[in-house]
């Protein structure tokens, strides 16, 4: 097992145990999917609606080296400079040489998962500059010191209670317990770092090649004022953001909202086509946009799970996904959680490393059924395990195959071994759930079924 | 009709009586039973753990053994899923495509069978027990089977049938899952047998024998007193 393997199993058998998170963690996502429905219902045919994302998703994948030079010529010809960062390590170059160049001190950052993917915020601190994450959540984990629980929702495993005491900690502010006053102290603190802030970083939720212009969501205001406020502005994102058409988003921000959130549309739904413009009153004197790669072209070269690129990240498979409800977002270890996290990651960052987390999965399906841009979720953890297992089989999983196929393709084996087994049960009883039996991963919290004194074979013989 | 029966390898070894009911209730409504005695497991566990080249020489036997049936029937809706969805993903672009589409078009899931193939809902049957059903993941997203196995129950005389809360959320078994994580198996295994407690039903039924065996398991292990019980043994019950 890689390291990696073993952490996920070490805390995902501690984060299971731990009741009170897990049934805070389905107490709010059984409240999300409550509201969801509500608003799933204000759409025609959902059904329908999620055929249309996916193949509008399907063109903006299938010819992105098109769509995307037509997003990058619009945003140049109005004086946005565009990057390209084929990997973390020159994304976060190119977001330093600019921070640099125009001799910044400070920088606030609205919700920019791409950041999250490429260590941004490491990066900058270490290079002496001061970085603050304006999303209330993102806010929160950065004083914790943590990585978001959840890429939609970063702070959802906190009870009221602790954030209170981070912020008296961490800000010397009253402890409270009113969800509003604590909204108010991190506004207090961030107002003032829009306006000190030379630098505002944000993501992007669509890339709309027809205009040249980014399309980003949220409900607190949060990023407008990143976008707005600061000198300079740099926005990072994925290459698969790209939607063709501006009356896209007339589908795919209901659709995001009401898959990601429970909500009709989120609050602000903001475009930025670029710089300030001759005579126009505000805005950044500089813009920047970073589209990352980071092995997403290696997604793209994958026939078969190409449509995991169609993603629009709204949360959806992990609020349903049983597995995420018991382990919880920290267990994965990855910078996207959840379904598709599973699927992605290995692509991203190495299949031998993170197949793991395709094995990690009771295959149920509940993903690829919430999934708003239908991406096949779970037959692509499977297709994850098949690759993993064809590039570098393990020899006791070869083992058993190789015996299972023996076993079931001959009868008589077969019949020898149910007789075999038939003998050998009763010999359980001794090392039944203690640490001698050999099927522990099962008897440990389960009693094996017992072998039936008539097996349905035996009594279609004695029939005839 | 001539029925060909595929018993997978675990009803076959663990839950005969499954198989016995379904023979029982299909042989009373007047269909002969062809029972392919060589058949034994239909490959799952081999395709779920990427051993696609293993799975593909239990599959073949399978699909040769069946592609002259007039119908088959299988006791589970994760088995039937594997011959009717995971096969054809399993053969694409071999030259078996064909063999296994022909063999997927005919193959029912047992409670499909009745209610869609047959038009049958009410088998006459007697069960007086509260019941919660639980949807076998495979069975209800693979295969659309969530009000089939329903209609069956509600005309079942003396059973109350009592919806769980997230009756659609999986048991935890997932095949080798339930024994590679064993602790995520097990934590979402006590959550169902939670929802259906809070019922008050007596029963846990399924039409996939794989969930009860591993919500007996844990039922057994802390003493509790519900039960589960296999759709086909409810609906053979008079
Ligand atoms: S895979 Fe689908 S459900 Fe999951 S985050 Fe992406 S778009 Fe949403």
């Amino acid at each position: 097992m890689t390291t990696h393997a073993q952490q996920f199993s070490s805390d995902a058998d501690r984060t299971t145990r731990d009741l009170e998170q897990r049934a805070q963690i389905q107490s709010a996502l059984r409240s999300y999917e409550v509201a969801r429905d509500a608003h799933k219902s204000a759409f025609q045919d959902w059904e329908a609606a999620r055929q249309t994302a996916a193949e509008i998703k399907w063109d903006a994948v299938n010819h992105l080296d098109q769509y995307l030079s037509e997003f990058a010529e619009k945003l140049q010809a109005r004086g946005t400079q565009v990057h390209w960062a084929s990997n973390a390590q020159q994304a976060r170059d190119i977001i330093l040489n600019i921070i640099r160049a125009n001799n910044a001190r400070s920088i606030i950052k609205s919700k920019v998962m791409t950041g999250e993917e490429i260590h941004i915020n490491e990066a900058l601190e270490k290079a002496g500059f001061e970085v603050v994450e304006s999303d209330l959540g993102e806010f929160i984990v950065q004083l914790r010191r943590e990585a978001p629980y959840h890429f939609v929702f970063p702070a959802m495993h906190l009870k009221r209670g602790e954030i209170s005491e981070l912020f008296s900690r961490e800000l010397g502010t009253a402890p409270t317990d009113d969800p509003e006053e604590l909204t108010m102290i991190a506004r207090r603190v961030l107002r003032e770092k829009y306006i000190t802030a030379d630098v505002g970083i944000s993501g992007a939720n669509f890339a709309i090649a027809e205009t040249g212009m980014i399309s980003i969501t949220e409900n607190e205001g949060n990023a407008r004022l990143t976008c707005a406020l600061p000198r300079v502005h740099i926005a990072l994102l994925g290459i698969e953001k790209v939607l063709p058409k501006l009356r896209d988003l007339a589908l795919f921000l209901p659709m995001l909202a009401t898959a990601g959130a429970g909500q009709a549309l989120t609050c602000y739904n903001s475009l930025y086509g670029g710089p300030r413009q001759p005579g126009e009153s505000d805005g950044p004197e500089e813009f920047h946009v970073v589209l990352l790669d980071n092995n997403r072209t290696h997604l793209l070269a994958d026939k078969e799970q190409r449509d995991a690129l169609h993603c629009i990240r709204c949360g959806a498979c992990l609020n349903v996904c049983p597995i995420y409800r018991n382990v919880g977002g920290h267990t994965y270890g990855t910078t996207y959680q959840g379904p598709i996290g599973s699927v992605i990651t290995p692509h991203l960052r190495g299949l031998q490393d993170w197949k793991h987390l395709s094995n990690a999965s009771s295959l149920c399906g509940a993903c690829t059924q919430a999934c708003p841009v239908k991406i096949d979720l779970h037959h692509h953890l499977l297709q994850n395990r098949r690759n993993a297992f064809t590039e570098n089989p393990a020899w006791r999983e070869k083992l058993t195959f190789k015996l299972f196929r023996l076993v079931m393709n001959q009868p008589r084996v077969y019949l020898f071994c149910v007789k075999l087994s038939r003998l050998i049960q009763p010999l359980h009883r001794f090392v039944d759930g203690t640490r001698l039996d050999p099927a522990l991963g099962w008897t440990k919290t389960r009693k094996l079924p017992k072998i039936a004194p008539q097996t349905f074979k035996e009594f279609w013989q004695n029939r005839k | 009709m001539k029925v060909t029966l595929f018993i997978p390898c675990f009803i076959d070894l663990c839950y005969p009586s499954v198989g016995m009911s379904i023979v029982q209730i299909l042989e009373r409504l007047g269909h002969t039973i062809d029972y392919p005695e060589e058949l034994t497991c239909c490959g799952q566990p081999a395709f779920n753990s990427g051993c696609w080249d293993e799975a593909r020489d239990v599959a073949v036997r399978v699909v040769e053994r069946l592609k002259d049936a007039e119908t088959i029937v299988i006791a589970s809706g994760s088995c039937g899923a594997m011959l009717k969805v995971f096969y054809i993903e399993l053969f694409q672009g071999t030259a078996y495509e064909q063999k296994v589409q022909s063999v997927a078009n005919k193959t029912f899931e047992f409670s499909d069978f009745l209610v869609t193939k047959l038009g049958v809902t009410d088998l006459g049957a007697r069960f007086p027990a509260r019941v919660t059903f639980h949807d076998g993941c495979h069975g209800l997203r693979e295969l659309n089977l969530k009000e089939q196995p329903r209609t069956l129950l509600s005309h079942v005389r003396d059973l109350e049938l009592l919806e769980m809360p997230e009756a659609e959320t999986c048991c935890g078994f997932g095949g080798t899952f339930a024994t590679k994580f064993p602790m995520i198996s097990t934590a979402m295994g006590d959550g169902k047998c939670a929802s259906a407690q809070e019922t008050s039903a007596e029963y846990i039924v399924s039409n996939d024998s794989s969930c009860l065996m591993h919500l007996q398991g844990l039922l057994d292990r802390q003493g509790k007193p519900l039960k589960t019980i296999h759709l086909a043994e409810v609906l053979a019950n008079s």
